[in-house]
């Protein structure tokens, strides 16, 4: 059974993250980049799918710009077998990177494709499902578990009420959520290695995918700064301004 | 309480542009450290010491490591955190392939061992000390001892220790005392050693100790010294851990600082041993790990110093405490006081001065080991046998300088254990004392490394060093103008001390080695003023084409300046002191000294 998983380039989660003086964006310029976290727990999971002998492939895509191979390096450290690049320096939102991921899924013929539920940087939380509904394939989102048997996938989802476990056929598209499991430290041998693994390089172009925004981004700022807060006199003032000025009860 | 941070970005620097690993890379057998794979080494390495080494140096120092009937057990945390470093692969990293390693280049091992250091520096002895082991191993030891040995150590299966130290044999190890009696294909080895860190613990299941002995019919003196392979378990024929030797670990001492990292007081009686190359070479098999074992606790002090400046910032940027100077208004950080940031200018710059001098140096180890050309490998050889004693003694002393002005710019909290701020300090301390204390470094340079060669490797660097003050000259930066001038005076004061030092030496060594000390640390601040200047150049170029993080850029101008300003105009005072404060020093009678 071939495993695919998505993986992006995102702005490290100890990085403070600023807003770009023309409000068009969030500053990336040396600022250090790693893989988003949800998309590491997904490739650790196709890996531990691989090591008990349930995966025979492990195959990593990552689409933007070329700098996103030091991500998919990464991910070969980690236990991908190969990786596949889908290169482009175009913004590219959730729509376009499930168009690419299809055309990806239709060449690569996976029977399992896991992403991470939400990006950290956008936190769209949109191209897992994206993918599914454009494949026509069941999907099975916020896994913190996932048993495959008889060409079924089991997998256990964290909602609202507690877990709820859902068994898709495959090929089906999975999204991993933060307690699916706890990604490994990369060794030092499996680097060394890492670098003679495969790494494809692909265009959209070349794919026929349309990766053109479909969403216009008017203006990013930083949240407002928390204000002081007042003191209320007795519990009544208290339900009357939550009542009133917050109109929350 | 702050958490480490792995200064990527400096040592990147550093790596690339100051030691050249490019061109290391280039060496034979180095086709494996490109740019990418060094960055994701570096990239897990930080990892590793962030997330599992980090959280376990301040509990490890206030647990310390334990001693029951013979037996250590290390700090909570510390079993599992070893586990994780020999499945993650590490310790093969700076060794040979043929033996195991991953055989990459001295100065990727050193920013790595960096990192690992100033996380916890108690946890990273471990590794050293193996290290060292494995070294003495691979350079000396006999194809079986290599064959039983080698692989366990170097996959960190195994645990390394040195046994050299003995209560009577200090600094001076012509008074070892250990017994090695030959008994069949073997020996027994009676004695006590002192001071062996890591002799004992509970992170494997084997420790090998290189034992230092005298044989029945050796020679007085350091002639007479011999080395042995001593295991905790003697091996059995299937190479596997089997009957305890007589090698007992007596107790651990109680210690100002490294409180996780047990050291052993090593009783052996008739404990089995191995002769490790032949009898009485085992002085001579130590000074060929000297280098590697001296460089290694300079670097300590580089990462001590680190860890205890971002430790100092991050409070200097959370105290509120008295207002702006000009402004006034609200109660600010401490960092907007104008001493508060001169504090963390001495550490940043300092450090940053002596990681580049470092890392320059395990370059030069590369090169010294692998180029093919022979006056490049006698160049870097004798650079590399000048700046050891230089790396050693000038980066553990600042290295103790620095954790005290984290100390400091804590304030009264930074007395109090919990900021953890004084564990720094009390770690530090060691680092001026073992593997050959400052003085015995400084007596190395003026004695063996300058005088023994007439100057010949010290004043072909001055001579490199007046050159690059042309470099220097045609920027137009006024801050490296500054700079300059700052280097140029502190080349004149190296160049000074050592026409002293060669006009004396042989006439009066005690006016030398009364100013050794002092010299010293003239060669540290000027050698890492060169490399700050270096850095400054290479700085302003990436600044006018734009090019990379200009920020970090225009900060390393400022602190190169900042060093140059507050470190080498100590030169002059430092020469001062080295060619005419001797007298002084050997003035009073021994009952002088107290006015009682």
């Amino acid at each position: 059974m071939k495993v695919l998983v998505s993986v992006k380039r995102v702005v490290d989660y100890n990085v403070k993250v600023r807003v770009k003086a023309d409000g068009t964006g969030v500053e990336t310029a040396n600022v250090k980049m790693s893989m988003n976290p949800f998309d590491e727990i997904a490739l650790e999971e196709a890996v531990r799918l691989k090591e008990a002998g349930v995966a025979t492939e492990v195959v990593a895509v990552s689409c933007g710009a070329a700098a996103c191979q030091e991500t998919l390096r990464t991910a070969l450290a980690i236990g991908a077998d190969r990786a596949i690049l889908v290169e482009s320096n175009e913004e590219l939102q959730p729509l376009a990177v499930a168009k690419i991921l299809k055309a990806v899924c239709q060449k690569e013929a996976p029977r399992l494709v896991i992403l991470g539920k939400q990006a950290i940087d956008d936190d769209s939380n949109q191209t897992g499902q994206m993918l599914a509904a454009l494949l026509g394939w069941p999907q099975a989102t916020f896994a913190s578990k996932i048993k495959i048997e008889n060409d079924k996938a089991q997998v256990t989802r964290e909602v609202d009420g507690g877990l709820e476990t859902v068994s898709v056929r495959l090929p089906a598209i999975v999204t991993s959520d933060l307690r699916l499991n706890e990604p490994r430290y990369v060794t030092l041998p499996n680097i060394m290695k890492a670098k003679k693994k495969p790494l494809e390089n692909l265009k959209p172009d070349a794919l026929g995918v349309d990766i053109a925004p479909r969403l216009a981004t008017l203006k990013v700022v930083e949240p407002p700064k928390r204000k002081a807060g007042v003191r209320v006199p007795d519990a009544k003032a208290l339900v009357d301004k939550l009542r009133n000025e917050a109109k929350v009860i | 309480m702050s958490s480490y941070v792995a200064p990527l970005k400096d040592m990147r620097f550093v790596l690339n542009e100051l030691a050249g690993l490019a061109e290391v890379a280039k060496l034979p057998g180095f086709g494996e450290a490109s740019p990418d794979t060094v960055d994701a080494i570096l990239e897990e390495a930080s990892k590793f010491a962030t997330q599992i080494l980090d959280p376990l140096n301040y509990s490890g120092d206030q647990e310390g490591s334990q001693w029951r009937d013979g037996a250590v057990t290390t700090p909570k945390g510390f079993k599992q955190a070893y586990r994780q470093y020999v499945e993650a692969g590490w310790p093969a990293l700076p060794f040979e392939e043929a033996f195991g390693g991953q055989g990459l280049p001295k100065l990727v091992a050193t920013a790595v061992e960096e990192m690992l250091t100033s996380s916890n520096m108690s946890f990273s002895l471990c590794p050293l000390l193996t290290q060292g082991a494995i070294h003495a191993l691979i350079l000396c030891g006999s194809d079986a001892l290599k064959k039983a040995y080698l692989d366990k150590m170097v996959a960190g299966h195994w645990t390394g220790t040195m046994n050299l130290t003995e209560p009577q044999a200090g600094s001076d190890l012509a008074l070892v005392r250990t017994r090695a009696v030959p008994k069949g294909d073997h020996y027994l080895i009676s004695g006590q050693k002192i001071f062996i860190t890591y002799g004992e613990h509970d992170l494997t299941d084997n420790i090998v100790h290189l034992v230092l002995a005298r044989t029945p019919d050796a020679p007085e003196g350091v002639k007479g010294i011999s080395l042995f392979v001593v295991p905790k378990f003697l091996l059995k024929p299937d190479g596997t851990p089997g009957e305890r030797n007589r090698a007992k670990c007596a107790s651990i001492e109680h210690k100002l600082g490294i409180h996780a990292s047990p050291t052993a007081v090593m009783v052996f009686e008739d404990a089995v041993g191995h002769l490790v190359g032949e009898e009485n070479k085992g002085l001579a098999y130590m000074f060929v790990m000297m280098n590697a074992a001296r460089f290694s606790v300079g670097l300590e002090g580089v990462s001590i110093a680190e860890r205890a400046f971002q430790r100092a910032l991050a409070y200097a940027k959370e105290r509120l405490q008295g207002k702006d100077l000009v402004q006034g208004g609200n109660t600010v950080p401490i960092i907007r006081h104008p001493d508060v940031r001169r504090m963390l200018m001495l550490m940043k710059s300092q450090t940053e001065a002596a990681r580049a001098l470092a890392y320059v140096v395990a370059a030069s180890m590369d090169f010294s080991l692998r180029t093919k050309n022979p006056e490049e490998q006698r160049k870097h050889q004798a650079f590399v046998d000048l700046m050891i004693p230089v790396v050693k003694g000038w980066s553990t002393e600042t290295g103790i300088e620095i954790a005290s002005l984290g100390v400091q710019v804590h304030g009264g909290m930074g007395f109090i254990e919990e900021t953890g701020a004084a564990q720094h300090l009390r770690d530090a301390r060691i680092t001026t004392i073992y593997e050959g204390t400052t003085g015995i470094q400084a007596g190395d340079l003026v004695g063996r490394k300058i005088a023994r060669e007439a100057g010949a490797t010290v004043r072909e660097w001055i001579v490199g060093l007046r050159n690059f003050d042309a470099e220097l000259s045609s920027s137009g930066n006024p801050d490296i103008q500054a700079i300059r001038i700052c280097v140029s005076a502190a080349v004149q004061a190296v160049s000074d001390s050592v026409d002293f030092i060669l006009a004396t030496a042989s006439k009066d060594p005690n006016a030398v080695f009364a100013g050794a000390v002092p010299f010293l640390k003239l060669m540290g601040i000027t050698a890492g003023g060169w490399q700050m200047a270096r850095a400054a150049l290479i700085a302003e170029k990436k600044l006018a084409t734009k090019e990379g993080d200009q920020g970090f850029y225009a900060a390393k101008i400022a602190t190169a300046r900042f060093f140059a300003d507050h470190v080498l105009t100590q030169a002059p005072g430092l020469a001062a002191t080295v060619t005419r404060g001797s007298a002084a020093v050997m003035a009073l009678s021994d009952e002088q000294f107290l006015a009682a």
